[in-house]
């Protein structure tokens, strides 16, 4: 099956082996990946910001760029994910965008959503170290992604998963939030650091580097060597 | 100087004994909610029908409104309706003062909290005293709500009895039944001298004309049948059609709010006291608030007023845990009071608390009316970046510049080749940034942008 990868801006600007490791699992389990390549960025850091017709114009653009393509759209974030799914549709709800903005959104799907719930892969990966789960909010809240980030953890040989408290809470990082209201942001971080910390974890993984990035940035300015990465790099030995 | 905005508050609050113990209570409040939904099998259907009660009762408001007045009136009571704050104060002082009232009694209100009525009534020369055990607590320490259920959840038992040594002349225990008691004794004489008891109102009933109030304590009770005049003041959204609808809302509220299967008290007043009745007062007065909620029915954010005041999004709200509520400078605070403070207040003063949000949803899964409150937060942002200036004013232009490079995919690839090259010569981490990007850098590193973005990797590659 042919399926289309949205990168998402912060894959591809901070996190391209998110990426990489996306194609190749996909790949792997008989997927053809196609990128379009005017794919820029979803639009969500305008909504968020209060800036709509700024959100409108970057969805309008993604919309444009993927309805000229077939086959589900895989996003590795919950986040972007959940905008397009649920916000595109509202955000172009009347002018020629709007169907579009409809089939778009139907054709969206999570990559750990995909990967799990649609094409139910056997993980085949190898690993060592200890694992935790972060459940960002958008994927958790939004989308319903509940276990499909445990379960490719625990299909991974050699990784052992550890619990961690309120693994479920915010990380604090909200976009914009977290240049907006940045002691509060960093407060909200240091629950989820204290969290992840007392967890035993080698490495915190989950679906969105969005917080992935904000966390790790936590954890590195704490002088600790607690990784950060996004589950699919787990299903890939990248050489 | 009084700090006024979120921000300049909130950064006040964090850290401090007062936000120790929210984080506490919250979290416990929610681990008995959780429990008590889960013990009680039908409770999701409940909450999807309290939300077709609230969303019906709003689109049909106005009748449902002259409805609910016919029925106090028949049942013997006076209905009030108060535009702003102003109007109901000066009703309820006017009322106190014809009617020779010296002293006056109150239970908790949120409503009476969102129009300064103590204040005013204070200012007239009239006593007036809080009976709600957490609200008599704010009222001698001069402090304000911090959460619209448990308005001293900032403070712990040892403050409190630090406090009663101070107020009510009596040896230091912080053995919560000891404290209590010394309240009670306390108000209990007051009760007995009221001549006017004010409560609010959990929930009108349109067709009986049938005031609820809810609480744990016996002072509603007391507050509205001791007196020989009571007044309830309601804001003008917290009807429901009738009986039937009234217990599906106690089903969630109770539930949603303290974790408890019904509270204690549960009073249900309709009209004063009828001439073949024992207790009750002489004369009921409803007074019926408006106060900008007009105005949020007709904005986008009408849902907002669907709200029951459970305060079950501030207690999961993380912003909430860690700032605490007078970080909203708002009576109502938390996420629910970051979407209705602007909306019946403005932007002008208020725009700021929309964004005081990471918007990562737990108020909308916590509320039981099912409230969007993230997408009502998005709403109240949009209205509020037509009113911001300020400290964020480089938003516009930021965003507007991001904008032109994002509906660009030759710019796009520029700007990550840019920052590409900035990657490079920063290393792995870039752990101090200039201007409004230094809000990150002051707590955290950043990952540097990665020398080779996907998309060149992919050109070169796949391409």
């Amino acid at each position: 099956m042919v399926v289309q990868l949205f990168v998402t801006c912060l894959v591809d600007g901070f996190a391209p082996q998110v990426g990489r490791a996306a194609v190749a699992v996909l790949e792997a389990n008989g997927q053809t990946v196609e990128f379009a390549v005017d794919q820029t960025c979803c639009g969500q850091p305008a909504l968020n910001a209060g800036m709509r017709d700024d959100a409108r114009a970057m969805a309008a653009h993604t919309i444009a760029v993927l309805d000229a393509t077939d086959g589900p759209i895989v996003v590795p974030s919950g986040s972007c994910a959940e905008m397009m799914i649920h916000r595109y549709p509202d955000l172009l709800s009347s002018g020629p965008e709007a169907s579009a903005a409809k089939r778009v959104a139907h054709r969206v799907r999570e990559l750990t959503q995909f990967l799990v719930d649609d094409l139910g892969i056997d993980v085949e990966a190898r690993g060592t170290g200890t694992v935790t789960v972060h459940k960002s909010c958008h994927g958790l809240r939004g989308l319903g992604i509940e276990t499909e980030i445990e379960t490719l953890v625990d299909g991974v040989d050699g990784v052992e998963r550890c619990e961690m408290d309120e693994a479920d809470e915010c990380c604090g990082f909200g976009g914009l939030f977290s240049i907006e209201l940045p002691e509060v942001s960093s407060a909200i971080l240091d629950t989820k650091l204290d969290n992840v910390i007392a967890s035993g974890a080698g490495t915190v993984v989950g679906g969105d580097i969005s917080c992935l990035m904000h966390i790790g940035g936590g954890l590195h300015r704490r002088g600790s060597d607690i990784e950060t990465r996004h589950v699919v790099e787990l299903l890939v030995d990248e050489t | 100087m009084i700090p006024v905005t979120f921000r300049e508050r909130s950064t006040g609050e964090l850290g401090t004994q007062k936000v120790v113990n929210i984080g506490k209570a919250t979290r416990r409040k929610t681990i008995d909610r959780i429990n008590a939904s889960a013990a009680y099998p039908p409770m999701e259907a409940m909450r999807d029908r309290a939300r077709e009660i609230r969303l019906h009762t709003l689109a049909n408001l106005s009748e449902y409104l002259a409805q609910f007045a016919d029925s106090v009136e028949r049942a013997g009571g006076n209905v009030f309706f108060a535009s702003d704050a102003d109007e109901a104060n000066r009703y309820v002082s006017r009322l106190a003062e014809d009617r020779g009232v010296r002293s006056i009694v109150k239970s908790k209100s949120m409503v009476t909290e969102e129009i300064e009525l103590n204040h005013h009534l204070e200012s007239r020369g009239l006593d007036v005293v809080e009976t709600d055990l957490g609200e008599f607590i704010i009222q001698i320490s001069g402090d304000r709500p911090a959460h619209i259920i448990s308005p001293v959840m900032h403070k712990n038992r040892y403050e409190i009895a630090e406090l009663f040594v101070k107020e009510l002349d009596m040896e230091y225990s912080d053995d919560p039944v000891v404290l209590n008691a010394a309240a009670r004794r306390h108000l209990r004489s007051i009760f007995l001298g009221a001549d006017m008891g004010i409560s609010g109102v959990n929930f009108g009933v349109a067709d009986t004309g049938t005031i609820t109030t809810v609480t744990n304590e016996g002072n509603a009770r007391l507050t509205t049948t001791a007196p020989r005049i009571h007044v309830a003041i309601m804001g003008m959204e917290r009807l429901v059609p009738n009986a039937g609808d009234l217990t599906v809302m106690l089903e969630v509220l109770g539930r949603s709010g303290t974790g408890q299967a019904l509270t204690v008290y549960t009073n249900l007043m309709t009209g004063p006291r009828a001439s073949d009745e024992q207790d009750g007062p002489d004369e009921l007065h409803v007074v019926i608030l408006d106060n900008g909620r007009s105005r949020a029915l007709s904005s986008s954010s009408a849902e907002i007023l669907a709200c029951i005041r459970c305060g079950a999004c501030l207690n999961v709200c993380p912003v909430f845990r860690e700032a605490g509520g007078h970080a909203y400078g708002s009576v109502y605070p938390g996420p629910i009071g970051a979407v209705l403070t602007p909306a019946l207040f403005g932007h002008d003063e208020w725009g700021d608390l929309p964004f005081a949000s990471s918007l990562c949803g737990a108020c909308k899964d916590a509320c039981p009316i099912r409230i969007d409150i993230p997408s009502l937060l998005l709403e109240q942002r949009a209205e509020s970046m037509n009113h911001r200036g300020g400290e964020f004013a480089w938003l516009k232009p930021g965003m507007a510049a991001y904008r032109r490079i994002a509906t660009n995919p030759v710019l796009w690839r520029g700007f990550l080749a840019a920052g590409g090259v900035f990657g490079k010569a920063s290393g792995d981490w870039v752990t101090r940034l200039p201007f409004h990007a230094g809000n990150w850098t002051s707590t955290r590193d950043l990952p540097a942008p990665a020398a080779q973005s996907f998309h060149s990797w992919w050109k070169e590659h796949r391409g």
